[in-house]
């Protein structure tokens, strides 16, 4: 992709606004629409139009597709281990509650920890499904459209 | 009953997306269609379950800080018993918002819907490599043409 | 229900611009062939269906089904149909009789059950009458953020999103597992009866048996 002047240059701008935009998103997901999930999604896009205009090699260069794999398990282990750490504090399965001194502030954190889990496992997976279609080979080269 | 029908038009138009959907999934043979005809049968049940949520006039089911809505409507609210807490806001509860419940559930299935088209993907993609297509019945000739009738292809 | 207001027309005329809209695009996707124009399709259908959910009041996932919906699904599609077919085979005609009787009896069985579903924006309906409504108004008191769907998705219901997360995380092992992380990158390999084999791609299934032989003799 070499040829396609107009959309290296557009892409190398608008990538890191998608990524930062993806975060925005997270943080604010408390205020208005959005949260881990569309989050995820949308940080995930940013890598996917990255690979789609400089290449799948320039890609697992910047991404390694180690990082996602080890991510998508880190985003499970994050959700699972808020749960787990309420446990020992002494409340029940995911009861946010006992994590801070009150319980309003316990449920911000709780549900802080639990978003960031949900994008971490969402963004690693759809990065890591890419990754697995994309490369594979092709029987039929462009030319065959 | 045809009064009925008519103030309920918005579930019998999902009902003619959902029944698209599974004609596609149905008559197709092509199994990449299949899953398209799939993800449209999904998202048609998504519209009937954001359609039984909502609530004529209402708000979106995020809450309005009592300051801001003061400011903007004149009239009697009642903010949220309790001292506020964590941000220092108060919240309007009694105005109408849609149901939250069903975007909850939808929320999650959108989620867990790509993810398991991108299974049914990989699935399509490994039987293209071993068979060489991915119509369905050249796949079951391949599959059964020789066991059944005795004859290769 | 008898009163009209502004708010009420202007919403009458985006649902049904989007209905008639949204039958269009998935008569189409049944009567097109081209997989490519079909896939894009699905993407324009995923972001009708968004602009729907805006209309009714369903910001949140409005927001994922166009992330979802229109983007990455469309982008997997792309890629599944890149490494598949670009045509799919038109069905022929004695073979669309079963489907449609199937689909037209199920969509009779479905509109006849349609009179028992409340009107649409009900504020009194059973479904929207209790457990959601409470959430309203448990919110505000108990976890103190603005977004209930947030609040419901993460912290009242945040073992079944824990569920959902582990289906997620479990599609992308199954994807793995199916194609592996790098793909097979043009190598492909594998050891029946001990003895090794090397292909630039997975062979095609065996159409017919080996004559005389085969792995029973």
């Amino acid at each position: 992709m070499t040829h396609h002047v107009i959309l290296r240059v557009v892409s190398k701008f608008l990538i890191p606004l998608i990524a930062l935009f993806a975060f925005y998103v997270q943080f604010h997901g408390d205020y208005g629409p959005g949260g881990g999930f569309q989050a995820g999604v949308i940080l995930a896009a940013s890598v996917i139009l990255y690979a789609l205009i400089f290449g799948l090699e320039e890609a697992k260069k910047s991404i390694p597709p180690t990082w996602v794999r080890v991510g998508m398990a880190l985003g499970v282990l994050l959700y699972g281990g808020t749960g787990v750490a309420t446990w020992l504090l002494g409340g029940a399965f995911l009861d946010y509650d006992v994590l801070a001194h009150d319980a309003a502030h316990g449920q911000h954190h709780g549900i802080l920890a639990v978003e960031l889990g949900v994008l971490l496992a969402v963004s690693s997976v759809m990065v890591t499904i890419f990754y697995a279609f994309g490369s594979r080979q092709p029987d039929l080269t462009d030319e065959d459209w | 009953m045809l009064g009925t029908v008519f103030d309920n038009y918005h579930y019998a138009v999902v009902i003619i997306l959902m029944m698209t959907g599974l004609y596609t999934v149905f008559a197709s043979g092509n199994l990449i269609k299949k899953l398209v005809g799939l993800s449209v049968f999904q998202t048609s049940v998504f519209l009937m379950y954001i359609t039984i949520g909502k609530v004529m006039d209402a708000q979106p089911p995020i809450l309005e800080k009592a300051k801001d809505y003061a400011l903007n409507v004149s009239g009697n609210y009642t903010a949220a018993a309790g001292e506020s807490g964590g941000g220092g806001y108060q919240f309007v509860t009694d105005i109408a918002y849609s149901n939250p419940l069903p975007h909850v559930l939808i929320l999650t299935a959108i989620v867990v819907g790509v993810a398991t088209l991108a299974i049914g993907l990989a699935l399509v993609v490994r039987i293209r490599e071993v068979y060489g297509t991915i119509e369905e019945d050249e796949i079951s000739a391949i599959d059964y043409g020789y066991n059944l009738e005795g004859t290769s292809r | 229900m008898i009163f009209v207001s502004s708010a009420m027309v202007s919403t009458l005329i985006l649902d049904v611009g989007f209905m008639a809209m949204l039958v269009v695009v998935a008569f189409a996707i049944v009567r097109l062939q081209s997989l490519f124009a079909i896939v894009m399709l699905q993407g324009v259908y995923s972001l009708l269906c968004a602009a729907w959910f805006v209309s009714l009041d369903a910001v949140d996932v409005a927001f994922t089904e166009a992330a979802v919906g229109a983007g990455v699904a469309t982008i997997l599609m792309l890629a599944a149909m890149l490494l598949a077919d670009r045509e799919s085979k038109p069905v022929p005609i004695n073979r669309q009789f079963g489907p449609i009787l199937v689909v037209i009896l199920a969509g009779i069985a479905l509109l006849f059950a349609l009179p028992d579903m409340p009107t649409v924006g009900d504020g009194n309906s059973p479904a929207n009458s209790y457990v959601g409504m409470d959430y309203i108004a448990r919110t505000a008191d108990e976890i103190k953020i603005p977004n209930i769907v947030t609040a419901v998705l993460a912290s009242y219901r945040g073992y079944d999103t824990f569920g959902e997360v582990v289906v997620i995380f479990s599609a992308g092992l199954g994807v793995l597992l199916l194609l592996g992380l790098d793909g097979n990158a043009g190598k492909w390999k594998a050891k029946p009866n001990g003895i090794q084999l090397y292909a630039p791609s997975a062979p095609p299934a065996r159409i017919k048996p080996d004559n005389d032989g085969g792995e029973s003799s």
